[in-house]
C-alpha cells in the first residue's frame, strides 16, 4: 500500500480511537449531573474513567502530531483555518484535565462543585466542536490557490456542521451511558441503564441521519459517488440499530460494543467521503487540499511508519492491560474505591 | 494603540507565554518523578513506612504539577498550526517526525503508566506498581528527548534537503543524533532534576523549620541534597560546554549573548555592564570583565578568538542578503547572566545545606532552612532564562539560516485574533498558576500521616 494512503488511514483510526475511547469520557462527563444524585455519587462516575482519561486524550495529540508529520499542509490550513474552534476546544481541554486531577485537592466549599461544572461544560463543549470540525473538512470552507484559509470564522458553521456537532454530542452521551453501565454497579447502574434507554433512540436515529447526511454532502461538495462513502455508513446505521436492540435487552456489553462500532463507523463514513482530499474547498473546489499535495516525502513517511508499527502495537498493549487492570465496577454498596490515595491522605 | 503589533509580534508574545509557562511545570516533572521513585524504591527495598510517607507526600505535589503540564502542552502542539502555518508547512517533514513518534513512544507511555500508578495501590502488586512510577518517568525523559530533538532541528538544521521550499528529511539518524540536542537533553534533564530537588529541599526544609515530623523530613532533605550538589554542579559544566557547540553552529547566538560587537582574541568576559547593548552604543558605560574568561566558554581554550556581532552580520548579510541579523543583544545578554549566576547559586545553597547535614546542624540552622525555602523559586527562573536566551538568540531566524520567523507565521490569521486568544489564554493560565501554588503550598504544609494500607476491597466484579 502507498504510504500516504497507509497515513490518511492511520490518522483516521486515529480519530476513531481517539472517539471511541475519550468520547465515553466525554459522555461520563456529560451525565454527571444526570446520573450522579450528589458529589459521591459523582465522584465514582468520573473514577470510572479516572485512570484512563489521560491516555484516552493522547490519541488526539498523537492524531494532530501525525497529520503535523504526514500532511504538514493540512495541518496547517486546518489549525490556521479553525483558529477560533481550535482555541475553545484547548481552553475546554485545559480546564477538563485540570478538573480531574484538582477536584479531590480540597474540601473547600464549592471547589469540588465548580470543578464537576467545569468537567462538564467542557464535556458538552468540546466534542460539539470536534464535531464541527471534523464535519467542515468534507463540508468545506473557502481556501485560496496557495491552500490557505480565506474565509472566516463564521464558514465553519453551516447546517451540516452545526448538525454534526449536535450527533456527535448525542452519540458520545449515548456512548458514555453504554459504558457506565458496564463500569457501575447497583443504583448508579441502573441510572445509567436508564440514561441509555432514554438516549438509544434519538441517538441512534441522528447518528443515522447523520451519516446519510454524510454520503449526500460527499457528493455533493467532494465529487463522490455513493459508493463507497454508503458502506461505512450503512454498516454504521446497522451498529446504532442494533445498539437500540441492545440497550432495550439489557445486553450491556453487547450495547456498549456497537455503540463503539457506531462511533467507528462515522469515523469511517467521514473519512472515505473525505478521500482522496483530506480538506475540501467551497468554494473554489480546484484549490482543495488533497492527500498527495499535502504530504511529507515519502523517506519521511517511510520512518514514521517503522516507528508506528512497532510502538502502536505496544501501546495497544498495555491500554488494553489497564482497562483490564480497572474492570472492577464501582458504586452500590458502600464500597472502598480506588480513590486516589495520594490525595486522601493528606486531604484530611 | 500608537504603535499596533504586527501580528508576528503578536504570535511571539503568544508563543513566548505559553511556552515559558509550560516549561514551568515539565522540569518540575522531569526532576520530582525520579526523586519519588527513588522514595517508594526504598519502601519497597526497606519496608519503612516514613518513605512510603514520603512517597505520597511528594507524588501529591507531582501530580498537581502533572496536571497543569499535560493540559497546557496541548497548546504547544496546536499553536504551531495555529500561529505558524506557514513554518509548520516548511518543517512538517522534518519537525513533526519526532512530535509525531514522541506522542507515539512517550505520551502514551507516562500517561497510561500515571495513570495506573495513581489508581493501582490497591489493585497491583508492590513491584509491578513501583514499575508503572519507573515506566511513566522514563515516558516524561523520553518526551523531553524527542521534543529537544525537534528544537535542536531549529537551532541546528541537519538531516534534511530542501525540495520546493520546503525541508524534506534525508537521515533521521542525523536528526535523532543531532550534537546539539543531545547536550540540550542532557542540560534540561539536569535542570529539571535540579528544580526536583530544590522544590524537595525547599519543602523538606520549610517543614523542618517548623518542627514537622523532623524525621521524615530529614531523610527528604538527604535524598535532595544527594541528588541536588553533583546534579547542580554538572549543570554549570554541561551548560557552559553546551556554549561551546553553540559558539560553533550559531555564532550570532553567543556574540550577541556576549554582547561582543568585535572580534576578539583572547575575549574577556564580562560580568555585569551597563550600556553596549545597541549597534549606535557599543562600549558599555561601566563594566566589571574577567579576562579571557569568554575565550575559554566559548571554545574551550584561554586564548580562543569569538568573532564579534558586526563580523557575523557581515558574513550573514553576504549569504543570506541584506538585512539585520542580530539578535536583540540586551535581552540575551541578561538572559544567560540570570540563568548562570542563578544556576550558581543554587549550587552555592546546595554545597551550604550538604555541609550543614554532614556536619549535623542543618535542622538547627533555621536562617539556612529559610533561605532553602527562599532558593525554590531560583531555578524556575534560570530555565525559562536559559529558554529565552535560546529562542531569542537564534532570532531573526525561526529555523537557523532556513526560514524568518517574520516569514512564518500564519496569512489567515488576523492580529484581532491572535490577541483574542492571548488574552483567553492568559487570563485562564494566571488563573491555573494562582490556584496551583495555592494547592501546592497546601500540600506541602500538610503533616504527611500515616495511613493503613491494608483496605477492604470489594471481590472483583467483572464488567464483561
Amino acid at each position: 500500500m502507498d504510504l500516504q494512503l497507509f497515513w490518511f488511514l492511520l490518522i483516521a483510526f486515529l480519530w476513531a480511537g481517539y472517539f471511541v475511547l475519550e468520547g465515553f469520557d466525554f459522555g461520563v462527563g456529560m451525565l454527571l449531573p444526570f446520573v450522579g444524585r450528589n458529589q459521591r455519587e459523582r465522584g465514582t462516575l468520573l473514577e470510572t474513567i479516572g485512570p484512563v482519561w489521560d491516555g484516552n486524550e493522547v490519541w488526539l495529540i498523537v492524531a494532530a502530531g501525525a497529520t503535523f508529520a504526514a500532511f504538514p499542509a493540512w495541518y496547517a490550513t486546518m489549525f490556521s483555518g479553525f483558529y477560533v474552534a481550535l482555541l475553545l476546544i484547548v481552553v475546554l481541554l485545559i480546564v477538563r484535565v485540570v478538573s480531574f486531577e484538582w477536584r479531590e485537592k480540597s474540601e473547600t466549599p464549592g471547589w469540588q462543585a465548580a470543578w464537576f461544572g467545569a468537567n462538564v461544560v467542557a464535556s458538552y463543549g468540546a466534542p460539539f466542536l470536534w464535531g464541527v470540525a471534523l464535519a467542515t473538512l468534507l463540508s468545506g470552507v473557502p481556501l485560496n490557490s496557495d491552500g490557505d484559509f480565506a474565509g472566516s470564522f463564521g464558514d465553519l458553521f453551516s447546517l451540516y456542521s452545526v448538525f454534526a456537532g449536535l450527533v456527535t454530542v448525542l452519540l458520545f452521551a449515548f456512548h458514555g451511558a453504554t459504558f457506565l453501565t458496564l463500569r457501575t454497579q447497583g443504583e448508579l447502574h441502573e441510572r445509567a441503564v436508564r440514561a441509555a434507554r432514554l438516549l438509544c433512540v434519538a441517538a441512534a436515529a441522528a447518528g443515522a441521519s447523520f451519516l446519510l447526511a454524510t454520503v449526500a454532502v460527499a457528493v455533493d461538495r467532494n465529487d463522490k459517488d455513493v459508493f463507497p462513502p454508503i458502506l461505512p455508513a450503512a454498516l454504521g446505521i446497522a451498529a446504532l440499530v442494533l445498539a437500540v436492540v441492545f440497550v432495550a435487552g439489557r445486553r450491556t456489553a453487547w450495547a456498549f460494543a456497537m455503540t463503539a462500532f457506531g462511533i467507528i463507523l462515522t469515523v469511517a463514513t467521514l473519512f472515505t467521503s473525505l478521500y482522496p482530499r483530506v480538506l475540501v474547498s467551497t468554494p473554489g473546489f480546484e484549490n482543495s487540499l488533497t492527500i498527495e499535495g499535502a504530504s511529507s516525502s515519502h523517506y519521511a513517511l517511510a520512518v514514521m511508519t517503522v516507528a508506528a508499527l512497532i510502538l502502536a502495537p505496544v501501546v495497544l498493549l498495555y491500554e488494553g492491560w489497564t482497562y483490564y487492570v480497572f474492570r472492577v465496577r464501582l458504586g452500590g454498596e458502600e464500597v472502598a474505591s480506588p480513590v486516589d490515595l495520594v490525595a486522601r491522605q493528606s486531604g484530611t | 494603540m500608537t504603535v499596533a503589533a504586527s501580528a508576528v509580534d503578536l504570535a511571539r508574545i503568544q508563543f513566548a507565554t505559553t511556552t515559558l509557562y509550560h516549561f514551568l511545570f515539565v522540569p518540575l516533572t522531569l526532576g520530582l518523578g525520579p526523586i519519588v521513585a527513588v522514595f517508594q524504591t526504598v519502601w519497597h527495598r526497606t519496608g519503612n513506612e516514613a518513605w512510603l510517607r514520603l512517597t505520597k507526600f511528594f507524588g501529591t505535589l507531582f501530580l498537581i504539577n502533572f496536571a497543569i503540564g499535560v493540559a497546557t502542552g496541548l497548546v504547544q502542539e496546536f499553536q504551531f498550526g495555529m500561529n505558524w502555518s506557514v513554518y509548520s508547512e516548511f518543517v512538517g517533514d522534518v519537525f513533526g517526525a519526532p512530535l509525531a513518534i514522541e506522542g507515539l513512544a512517550a505520551f502514551f507511555l507516562e500517561s497510561t503508566f500515571l495513570g495506573l500508578w495513581i489508581f493501582g495501590w490497591n489493585r497491583l502488586s508492590p513491584r509491578i506498581h513501583l514499575a508503572t512510577l519507573w515506566i511513566a518517568v522514563a515516558g516524561t525523559w523520553l518526551s523531553a528527548y524527542f521534543i529537544l530533538v525537534a528544537n535542536s532541528w531549529m537551532q541546528r538544521p541537519v538531516g534534511y534537503q530542501l525540495n520546493d521550499g520546503r525541508a524534506e528529511l534525508t537521515s533521521v539518524w542525523e536528526l535523532l543524533s543531532n550534537r546539539f540536542a543531545i547536550w540540550a537533553l542532557a542540560h534540561t534533564i539536569l535542570a529539571g532534576l535540579t528544580i526536583g530537588a530544590v522544590v524537595v529541599f525547599g519543602v523538606a526544609c520549610w517543614n523542618l523549620v517548623r518542627g514537622q515530623d523532623p524525621a521524615i523530613f530529614r531523610r527528604a532533605a538527604k535524598v535532595s541534597l544527594i541528588v541536588l550538589v553533583p546534579v547542580s554542579a554538572l549543570n554549570l559544566w554541561v551548560g557552559s560546554h553546551f556554549g561551546i557547540y553553540t559558539t560553533e553552529y550559531q555564532p550570532m547566538k553567543i556574540a550577541a549573548t556576549e554582547a561582543q560587537w568585535t572580534t576578539c582574541q583572547p575575549c574577556a568576559f564580562s560580568l555585569f555592564q551597563i550600556g553596549g547593548f545597541t549597534e549606535n552604543d557599543q562600549t558599555p558605560a561601566f563594566s566589571i570583565q574577567i579576562p579571557r574568561l569568554l575565550s575559554f566558554l566559548a571554545t574551550d581554550s584561554f586564548s580562543g578568538e569569538v568573532e564579534g556581532i558586526d563580523a557575523v552580520q557581515q558574513q550573514y548579510a553576504q549569504r543570506y542578503g541584506a538585512g539585520d541579523y542580530i539578535p536583540p543583544v540586551r535581552t540575551v545578554y541578561w538572559a544567560m547572566r540570570t540563568m548562570a549566576y542563578l544556576g550558581t547559586l543554587v549550587f552555592l545553597v546546595a554545597a551550604l545545606g550538604a555541609f550543614l547535614y554532614w556536619r549535623g546542624r542543618l535542622e538547627r540552622t533555621r536562617w539556612f532552612l529559610w533561605t532553602a525555602v527562599a532558593t525554590i523559586p531560583l531555578p524556575f527562573v534560570a530555565a525559562l532564562a536559559g529558554w529565552v536566551l535560546t529562542e531569542v538568540g537564534r532570532q531573526p531566524w525561526i529555523v537557523q539560516g532556513l526560514l524568518r520567523t517574520s516569514e512564518a507565521n500564519s496569512p489567515s490569521v488576523s492580529e484581532t485574533m491572535i490577541i483574542g486568544s492571548l488574552a483567553t489564554i492568559a487570563v485562564l493560565y494566571a488563573a491555573l498558576i494562582v490556584l496551583d501554588v495555592w494547592l501546592m503550598r497546601r500540600y506541602a504544609r500538610f503533616e504527611p500521616e500515616p495511613r493503613a494500607e491494608t483496605e477492604d476491597l470489594p471481590e472483583p466484579v467483572l464488567g464483561f
